[in-house]
């Protein structure tokens, strides 16, 4: 048989393979151990120099051909197979994926989180300090005379020994005071307590307070440490400030801190407008303070400030209402809760 | 702190603006909360005449009026009240105006067909009294076109200061007026204090029955008689006054007093002269004394009070409020004014312990000024006999003014270096003299005489707070703070990071952070205390009993909270919080705990996942992702039965790390969460953070050098049957001792009983990875450590191959 036509009879098989099993069997028949073309291989060594010199010139180019024809139908013969398993498998994919439940951060833990990051970064450090205190740490060290009005003004909670919640966390300030030297720029927080509950007021909230005490603090610094914070705590680059004089009886001079706003159709909107919004109270340590916690006044001098976190939360993220922080519905964690992905950071924003 | 703009220019005289006065107010510390203008609300209604009024057509007691405005043009309103009369003048309220008391607007209407534009008013329409059987018949010589605001004396706008507790001389208007004197809106006006001759001796004499420790209760008290006085309604322009700042009006001489009080921040009291029995006595009170207050409630004393007696026994509790006894009331004839200074701690302690809260103990509790007595009884005697007339006794003393004028010395160079701004000091001086300060330069140093009626200055900084609020806060400087030094540690403390970490990680895990309170109620709060919780740690005065105790755990306020979401129709919740527990009173007995309930489904049902409630190791998973937050691996902790009642016993475990006991998880138990009203499955856990290692303090950031095994690990699967008591953990731990270098995981994938396994027994299935170190294992290696494995566990555990 010719080269020729066997080329012919095997290209035929190798083409009606219609899968790979059968195109395997037509490897087999031409190239296996028994093939066709095997088998005219073998027949070389019987011929004289010069027929198998041409014959198996001849017989390697079909070698070559059939084995890439074998090739080129493999290929093609995947290919089908492949397009028909997709067509197989299609599914409906507008089914709902598996859930994977979503958590979230309270507001008030992400406003503590910010507020460190903000103030970490004018090299404050936190202080910590108990909820439960006795009257030096709340009152006495901090120059709230016995009978004193203001103290009545705090509504403190009792235990029978004496004992009191705190109902600022200006005890941590004091305590501080007493166990490290100057310079010293800390800002403290967490819960507070007074006997007060309505619509604007809680037997529990939070608080924030910075203290600074060094040899050179002045009132003017903390205007400006004020004003920068919060501009950047409210993403308000030019938020109008006003300090008002004030009274603690643990700073004097003492001040309040208004944000300019507006208030036009009952919406409160943040920077802009004619209309004040009392935001926190600060002012000079008092002298008595300082001598209280065994520090020289002649010495040493600086400011302090604070307040309420629920407050400022409730402004930044337009919270209303001030129970609905502790009455753990969780639709309103899922609503006004935080991403746990999304933690506060100077490099992208604070919130 | 309310004032009338009109009573403020008695004091001060000044070319300003309402406007002006407001914001030089608050920018001086006397924050304006509120002004209202009565004159703008009252602005639309004005004296009309009426021409006609006749019968309405289809109704009895309608009439219909014809009234003429300023203009002359006539109007017809339809008016319904009996003293409608032709001739009359009225007050008339044109369509559009709103009408305060009724709360609406007018709009042009038809009564019973006819027609009728705007409307004649009573009292109680304008808000100024409870006179609604008629319309406001107006004094027949008063012009039309007259406003209500004049007819009423209502264009005076009313100004609402929020004073601080420091500021005794600013709870009088002429305080005020003296701080915007100070701040250059004007002149301070001085008082006549003119002494009025005495035209008799007054008979009732004074004397004190202190000791001299309790003397200073009462230093000074002044009386004096004033006969023949004619008591009755105060003139229309004092009720007006009163009215306008929220007192009520009560008789003449009452008001005078009020007059004083609110005017000049100097309570003073009227007796009835006829009702006093004898002489006078100002003494601290017995127990068990008592008065009937003028509030009509009558109070029983203890023995630290400050009470005005007569022979009959007490008849004032000095400083607060007087009694009923010898009240003044229109029939009084002859008045005894009392003007005195009671000491203002005994006087807030007396205020508290009686709950009265009056004008006078506002005042006397922050300190009036001692020194304004004399003169204030002078000003006092003119007014009532200017207003009352009748004839003035001599003034009856008893002490004397106390000290009230300190000096200190002060450099005015101190101020530049506490505010960080450059205020001159001539600036300086002007300011504290224009606020009643005495000063005395030499060289440097000012000595400073503090004027009577400022109690609350006490030191340089006091100086310097007076100095720069009326100066100008506004002129301080901005200097934003500089960083002492590069910042290379950790802002916070590690427990703070922990929680940090603890609540991503949870809330990443699907649970929801809450805030609850950190109280709770007594009895709810036992059940979740291992010991008798102690009786020191209920609050003596609670905001209610639900929240009377501090909490010992977390978990019960979580649970309320589950409930309250259940409730609301949202049974399926996974909540946690992170916050302080409370052992003690001491600080170190209040620590951080974290804790998670979990209620309902973990997995509601979907299509490609089958559903599941929440489990005793939901609460396991989440007990364990705290601790490795807190950077505890899982693998050094050990969990063992014995966790406190209020979890499941056979569902819950103990969480330790050697000794340590570092949490609880489980089911709670269901007993309890059956008497908290729920039939819910619920899961928690609680960690106590102080009892966490914080590990090692790292020297250096750099982690340990990563070693990659060079050969691939295989696995291999064992089944052994043991008692369902045996806990699997303990098998775990047998097979990583038997060899800790190749054996790196141990991992159970099936729990069986049933068929095939004894009564009583389980099949526990493990795959345990192995990791071959210096070559590739050989078939014997794997024999050898799978042979081990068998044996250890067997010996161990007593669970045999299956």
């Amino acid at each position: 048989m010719s080269t020729q036509s066997l080329k012919q009879e095997l290209t035929a098989l190798i083409l009606n393979a219609k899968d790979l099993a059968s195109l395997d069997e037509a490897r087999v028949a031409a190239l296996g151990k028994k093939g066709r073309i095997t088998d005219l291989m073998k027949s070389l060594g019987t011929m004289d120099a010069e027929s198998r010199k041409t014959f198996g010139a001849e017989v390697n180019i079909l070698k070559d051909d059939i084995a890439t024809l074998i090739a080129q139908q493999e290929d093609a013969l995947k290919r089908q197979e492949m397009d028909a398993r997709l067509s197989r498998e299609t599914i409906d994919i507008s089914l709902p994926p598996r859930n994977v439940k979503k958590g979230s951060i309270h507001p008030i833990s992400q406003t503590m989180e910010e507020l460190i990051t903000i103030f970490a970064d004018m090299g404050f450090t936190v202080a910590e300090g108990p909820d439960i205190e006795d009257d030096f740490h709340n009152f006495t060290a901090l120059n709230f005379p016995e009978g004193h009005p203001a103290r009545e003004m705090h509504d403190t909670f009792y235990f029978p020994s004496g004992h009191l919640l705190r109902t600022h966390t200006s005890t941590v300030q004091v305590r501080t005071m007493m166990t490290q030297k100057p310079p010293i720029r800390i800002i403290c927080m967490g819960r507070t307590y007074r006997s007060d509950y309505d619509m604007t007021h809680t037997p529990m909230f939070h608080q924030m307070e910075g203290l600074v005490i060094d040899d050179h603090t002045t009132m003017s610094h903390l205007k400006a440490c004020l004003m920068d914070f919060v501009r950047s705590f409210f993403n308000i680059a030019d938020l109008n400030v006003r300090f008002r004089p004030s009274f603690f009886p643990f700073t004097e001079p003492s001040a309040e801190m208004d944000i300019g706003c507006s208030r036009k159709n009952g919406e409160l909107k943040l920077g802009v407008g004619d209309d004040w919004l009392e935001i926190l109270g600060c002012g000079m340590v008092h002298p008595n303070v300082l001598k209280n916690c065994g520090i020289d006044p002649d010495q040493y001098q600086g400011f302090a400030f604070g307040m309420g976190i629920e407050r400022i939360a409730m402004l930044k993220y337009g919270i209303p209402d001030l129970r609905t922080f502790f009455e753990s519905d969780t639709r309103w964690l899922s609503h006004y809760g935080f991403d746990p992905l999304n933690r506060p950071n100077r490099a992208i924003k604070i919130s | 702190m309310k004032l009338t703009l009109n009573w403020l220019k008695d004091y001060l005289d000044t070319s300003a603006s309402l406007d002006e006065i407001a914001k030089t107010l608050t920018s001086i510390g006397l924050e304006v909360e509120e002004i209202v203008d009565r004159a703008e609300i009252y602005a639309p209604f004005k004296v009309v005449e009426v021409v006609e009024a006749v019968q309405h057509p289809n109704a009895d007691r309608l009439r219909v009026c014809q009234v003429k405005r300023e203009d002359g043009s006539l109007i017809q309103v339809v008016c319904g009240a009996p003293n409608a009369r032709a001739g009359m003048k009225a007050v008339y309220a044109p369509e559009g105006s709103y009408i305060p008391g009724s709360d609406i607007t007018l709009k042009k209407t038809k009564i019973r067909d006819v027609e009728s534009n705007g409307m004649l008013v009573s009292l109680r329409e304008m808000n100024l009294g409870e006179d609604h059987d008629g319309i406001i018949d107006v004094d027949l010589n008063t012009p039309i076109g007259t406003g209500l605001a004049d007819l009423y004396g209502l264009n005076d706008p009313m100004i609402d200061v929020a004073l601080t507790p420091n500021r005794p001389d600013c709870t009088g208007i002429y305080g005020i007026a003296r701080d915007l004197a100070a701040a250059g809106l004007g002149t301070l006006k001085p008082h006549d204090t003119t002494p009025i001759p005495s035209k008799f001796e007054t008979p009732i004499k004074v004397q004190f029955g202190f000791t001299p420790e309790t003397q200073n209760a009462c230093p000074l008290f002044l009386g004096r008689l004033i006969k023949g006085v004619k008591n009755g309604p105060s003139p229309s322009w004092l009720q007006h006054r009163l009215k306008a700042v929220g007192q009520k009006s009560i008789s003449t001489l009452v008001d005078i007093t009020n007059y004083f009080s609110l005017g000049l921040g100097r309570p003073l009291h009227v007796f009835d002269a006829a009702e006093i029995k004898g002489n006078i006595t100002v003494r601290l009170s017995r127990d068990g004394e008592t008065l009937d207050a003028l509030n009509e409630k009558t109070y029983t004393l203890n023995d630290h009070m400050t009470v005005v007696c007569d022979d009959t026994g007490v008849i004032g509790l000095g400083g607060v409020m007087g009694g009923v006894s010898t009240g003044c009331c229109d029939d009084t004839v002859d008045v005894y004014i009392e003007c005195a200074y009671f000491d203002p701690y005994r006087t807030a302690r007396t205020g508290r312990d009686t709950q009265i809260i009056s004008d006078a103990r506002y005042r006397f509790e922050r300190g009036i000024d001692p020194a304004f007595t004399l003169a204030a009884m002078e000003m006092a005697t003119r007014m009532v006999l200017d207003l009352c007339g009748g004839e003035a006794g001599s003034v009856v003393t008893c002490g004397a003014v106390p000290p009230c004028n300190p000096q200190f010395e002060y450099t005015p160079q101190h101020a530049k270096k506490l505010l960080g701004v450059e205020i001159p000091h001539a600036t300086q001086k002007k300011i504290l003299e224009d606020l009643g300060f005495k000063i005395e330069s030499k060289n440097d140093v000012w000595v400073v005489t503090v004027p009577s009626w400022r109690p609350d200055i006490l030191g340089a900084v006091d100086l310097i707070e007076e100095i720069i609020r009326i100066y100008g806060y506004d002129k301080l400087a901005v200097t934003s703070l500089v960083k002492h030094d590069v910042i290379t540690q950790p802002a916070e403390s590690m427990a703070r990071t922990r929680t940090r970490r603890i609540r991503t990680s949870l809330a990443a895990m699907g649970l929801q952070e809450c805030v609850t309170w950190s109280f709770l109620d007594r009895a709810t709060a036992q059940k979740f205390a291992a010991n008798d919780i102690d009786e020191n740690l209920t609050l003596r005065n609670p905001i209610s009993v639900e929240l009377d105790t501090m909490r010992p755990s977390i978990l019960p306020n979580l649970i309320t909270a589950a409930l309250r979401n259940a409730d609301r129709g949202f049974a399926h919740t996974a909540l946690f919080e992170v916050g302080p527990i409370f052992h003690g009173l001491n600080p170190d007995q209040q620590p951080l705990c974290a804790a998670s309930l979990r209620s309902g489904e973990i997995t509601p049902p979907h299509w490609a996942q089958s559903s599941r409630m929440c489990d005793a190791f939901d609460a396991k998973a989440d007990a364990f992702a705290i601790l490795e937050s807190c950077g505890v691996p899982a693998n050094s902790l050990q969990v063992s039965r014995g966790a406190p009642s209020w979890y499941h016993p056979g569902r819950s475990g103990v969480i330790t790390q050697g000794k340590n006991i570092l949490g609880f998880f489980g089911e709670l138990h269901p007993a309890l969460v059956e008497e908290m009203k729920s039939s819910q499955t619920l899961v928690g856990c609680e960690v106590f953070l102080e009892n966490v290692p914080e590990g090692k303090k790292k020297t250096s950031t750099a982690l340990p050098l990563l070693k990659l095994a060079a050969f691939q690990p295989i696995t291999r699967d064992f089944a052994f049957v043991t008692p369902d008591s045996t806990m699997v953990d303990e098998m775990i731990k047998t097979i990583r001792l038997v060899d800790r270098d190749v054996i790196t995981d141990v991992n159970i994938f099936d729990i069986y009983t049933g068929k095939g396994v004894e009564e009583g027994m389980k099949s526990v299935a493990l795959r345990v990875t192995l990791q071959p170190r210096e070559k590739s294992f050989t078939d014997g290696d794997i024999e050898n450590v799978s042979q081990k494995i068998i044996a250890e566990v067997n010996k161990r555990t007593g669970a045999a191959l299956r």
